[in-house]
């Protein structure tokens, strides 16, 4: 639809127009702000705990579990330089060979959810199929958070 | 020609040469959610009197929800 507008623009005579092919879906799954009825909705992102800790690959398993650790955290997340998630560390990898490295231990491929998912729904959803945190990236892999389903409250908005 | 860009350059150009974001879905769509700033000429009501809503001195962004 964007394509066609671009160029009836540049039919009635504008000379310097874009077309933001991905739109919407791409701008708001990127947590980016939004404007609108729907703009209070809380969303995963919006819930999502950003001080979930992060590890690089390299790291050995035992300094980053007592890093977590003394955060009063039972998982970490590897990132590399750009903050793509390539995998977890839960409890269970924390409590691995401590002379492991992240990336040996790690569990690759998580399950990740956008951040403009509303909180209330995707909790719901969480809940049914016993999920307890997703992480939540950008459509590139950048780390947000990591969002529990104790965090989606379910607003008058959401159960409309 | 129209050029395709992605939501970095969406944003230097907002935020850099004012560009005007112009959403072009339905009206209901756009009330419920659109990039800040953006005003809404739904397709079907893009012509020379509409599109008078919008600057010729600065650059335009149209937008719907992805690539459709």
């Amino acid at each position: 639809m964007s394509p066609r507008a671009a160029w009836r623009l540049e039919g009635l005579g504008f000379t310097c127009v874009y077309d933001y092919a991905p739109g919407k879906a791409d701008w708001f799954a990127a947590g980016l702000p939004r404007e609108g009825s729907l703009a209070a909705v809380p969303t995963v992102g919006d819930a999502a705990r950003k001080d979930v800790p992060t590890c690089a690959p390299s790291e050995k398993v035992g300094p980053v579990r007592e890093r977590a650790k003394a955060a009063g955290w039972d998982r970490c997340v590897v990132v590399n330089r750009e903050r793509v998630v390539l995998g977890l560390l839960r409890e269970k990898e924390l409590g691995s060979d401590p002379e492991a490295t992240a990336e040996e231990a790690m569990r690759s491929g998580p399950t990740t959810f956008r951040p403009d998912a509303p909180a209330a729904k995707t909790a719901e959803r969480m809940r049914e199929r016993g999920a307890i945190a997703v992480l939540v990236t950008t459509p590139d892999g950048r780390l947000i958070g990591l969002f529990r389903h104790e965090d989606g409250k379910l607003s008058s908005a959401e159960r409309a | 020609m129209p050029a395709t860009i992605f939501r970095d350059e969406v944003r230097r150009l907002a935020e850099e040469e004012g560009a005007q974001l112009v959403e072009v879905l339905p009206r209901e769509e756009y009330e419920e959610a659109h990039l800040p700033g953006a005003i809404n000429v739904p397709l079907k009501e893009l012509d020379g009197e509409t599109a008078a809503r919008l600057r010729r001195d600065a650059p335009v962004i149209v937008y719907c929800h992805d690539y459709q």
